[in-house]
């Protein structure tokens, strides 16, 4: 089982996680720390589950490559080597033409799990789920969701989550929270879970149908449509409500190896 | 080497092959069929490859590819040798896959060709089912299809790299109730061992205990509930599977 009692999070550089009360992870944060991943289970993202993304995509859902819209939840993993913490160092990529195309955040609301989760029926769902936690899903901006490639999604820190997993009776409504993107301190972007075409308890209910979720696994509830696009020297700050802010920075390759940018 | 892992009498245990059946690492040696076989490692990241012999790319009418065709499978899917997986009673294509798994054995970053294979540890045999029916055509091959429960067998052993005279000229064979269904050859992959660890090590780090499945050759058949498929690859052993309704899970 994965069992948390308040705010869990792991300041970089303590072996353990510290699991305290919302005022003291304000204060720890406030002193400016790094944090690592809280978990370190499997990390599921979910794609297409905002009705704007549906939306966008519009008569297209029925052309080729798609042919037909969605059935089941449109999933992907987010491997090990993605997870990162607060105030990770995360390097923009060049395409292949050697242009800084920069890399979508897509602040997701991240369903945290706390015991083993197969078969749920939507009434049971909440019973499995653990907390919550931000997950700044980042991608390499593809047009195409018919086969991309793994390297959009499965960069080295492209899954920042955190800083903190938050229990799940701090969290009365998941269906219904705002999320907020800030660059360099600018609100750029804003989100609801509301307009999520699968909520939380029915997401869970499907995915587990076909594939068992364990504890300490995380599901993203999805990235919303019309993600923003940060840059190498941007920081972004993502949130949900009063949960401690998650920032994350863009930085050269050059920068990474220690070299002056 | 050869070595297995294995739940017996209340505990797991390394093992290896025996002439009297399976020799566990406290001595005591048992029949294969008195062991719970579990994956032969606890794995990382799970690679899979589409269409990566030129055959079976044809056999499901794809043309040339740009870049490998990579997809991600997690821990969940994993089960081993003698292991059981389910058919839904809704689905007509339900397909095996015998692959070669690959085990990366140390950390791997921007890893040229020539020196790739220094990072293998061994390998595995794979059987990777897939469900066509349940295809959609949003991040392909989606979940629904290649992560289910039960979906991607491996073992029974891990065999060390250094124990593989050829890894370029293994045959790989699919029975499926003891006819022949499947045969192919590791010289016909489309993309190599050493170029999928370059490709992948371009953009993310590799570590101890992820695996590449290599992909299948042509010969893939639809498999019913109560059917034995047994996936063989030359030097690696005999993964033994059987397939089981959805009654046999509780489901009506």
């Amino acid at each position: 089982m994965f069992a948390l009692a308040d705010h869990l999070l792991h300041p970089e550089g303590t072996a353990l996680p510290r699991d305290v009360d919302a005022n003291a992870a304000a204060a720890l944060l406030a002193r400016g720390i790094a944090c690592r991943a809280p978990v370190n289970g499997a990390v599921y993202g979910t794609l297409l589950n905002d009705r704007a993304a549906l939306n966008a995509l519009g008569d297209a859902l029925h052309a080729p490559p798609y042919k037909a819209p969605p059935q089941a939840p449109v999933l992907y993993l987010k491997p090990r080597n993605t997870l990162a913490g607060h105030r990770a160092r995360v390097v923009v990529p060049d395409d292949a033409l050697g242009v800084e195309v920069g890399v979508e955040v897509g602040a997701s609301l991240g369903i945290v799990i706390g015991r083993t989760a197969t078969r749920l029926s939507v009434e049971r769902a909440f019973d499995y789920i653990a907390g919550y936690t931000l997950v700044a899903d980042l991608s390499v901006p593809h047009a195409s969701v018919y086969r991309p490639s793994v390297r959009f999604r499965a960069r080295d820190g492209f899954c920042v989550i955190g800083p903190a997993l938050v229990a799940a009776r701090h969290v009365p409504a998941p269906d219904d929270l705002a999320i907020k993107v800030s660059l360099n301190g600018r609100e750029i972007f804003a989100a609801s879970t509301a307009s999520s075409v699968r909520k939380v308890a029915q997401l869970l209910a499907d995915v587990t149908d076909f594939m068992t979720l364990g504890a300490g696994d995380v599901i993203t509830l999805g990235v919303p449509y019309g993600s923003p696009v940060a840059h190498i020297g941007d920081t972004a700050t993502l949130s949900i409500g009063t949960w401690p802010p998650l920032d994350v920075s863009f930085i050269d390759a050059r920068e990474q190896a220690g070299e002056q940018p | 080497m050869m070595r297995g892992r294995v739940a017996y009498a209340g505990a797991i245990h390394e093992a290896w092959p025996d002439a009297n059946g399976v020799r566990l690492a406290d001595g005591r040696v048992r029949r294969e069929d008195e062991l719970v076989w579990l994956a032969p490692i606890e794995v990382g990241t799970i690679f899979a490859l589409g269409l990566n012999y030129a055959e079976h790319a044809k056999e499901l009418q794809f043309t040339k590819q740009e870049e490998p065709l990579v997809f991600l499978k997690g821990p969940g899917t994993v089960i081993g040798h003698r292991g059981v997986t389910r058919r839904p009673a809704d689905v007509a294509f339900m397909h095996y896959e015998c692959e070669l798994a690959v085990v990366i054995g140390r950390t791997a970053q921007d890893v040229k060709r020539e020196n790739a294979m220094r990072h293998v540890a061994g390998y595995m045999i794979a059987n990777d089912y897939a469900i066509r029916d349940y295809l959609e055509n949003y991040y392909r091959p989606n979940l629904r299809v290649k992560n289910r429960d039960g979906g991607t067998v491996l073992g029974p052993w891990f065999v060390d790299a250094a124990d593989v005279e050829d890894v370029t000229q293994l045959e790989l064979r699919t029975f499926v109730n003891g006819t022949l269904q499947q045969r192919g050859n590791t010289r016909d992959l489309v993309t190599d061992i050493p170029a999928l660890i370059e490709y992948l090590s371009s953009f993310m780090t590799l570590a101890p205990g992820d695996v590449i499945l290599t992909g299948t050759p042509e010969g893939i058949v639809n498999v019913n509930a109560g059917d034995e498929v047994v996936c063989e690859i030359d030097g690696l052993g005999r993964l033994v599977n059987t397939i089981a309704s959805d009654a046999d899970f509780g489901r009506v």
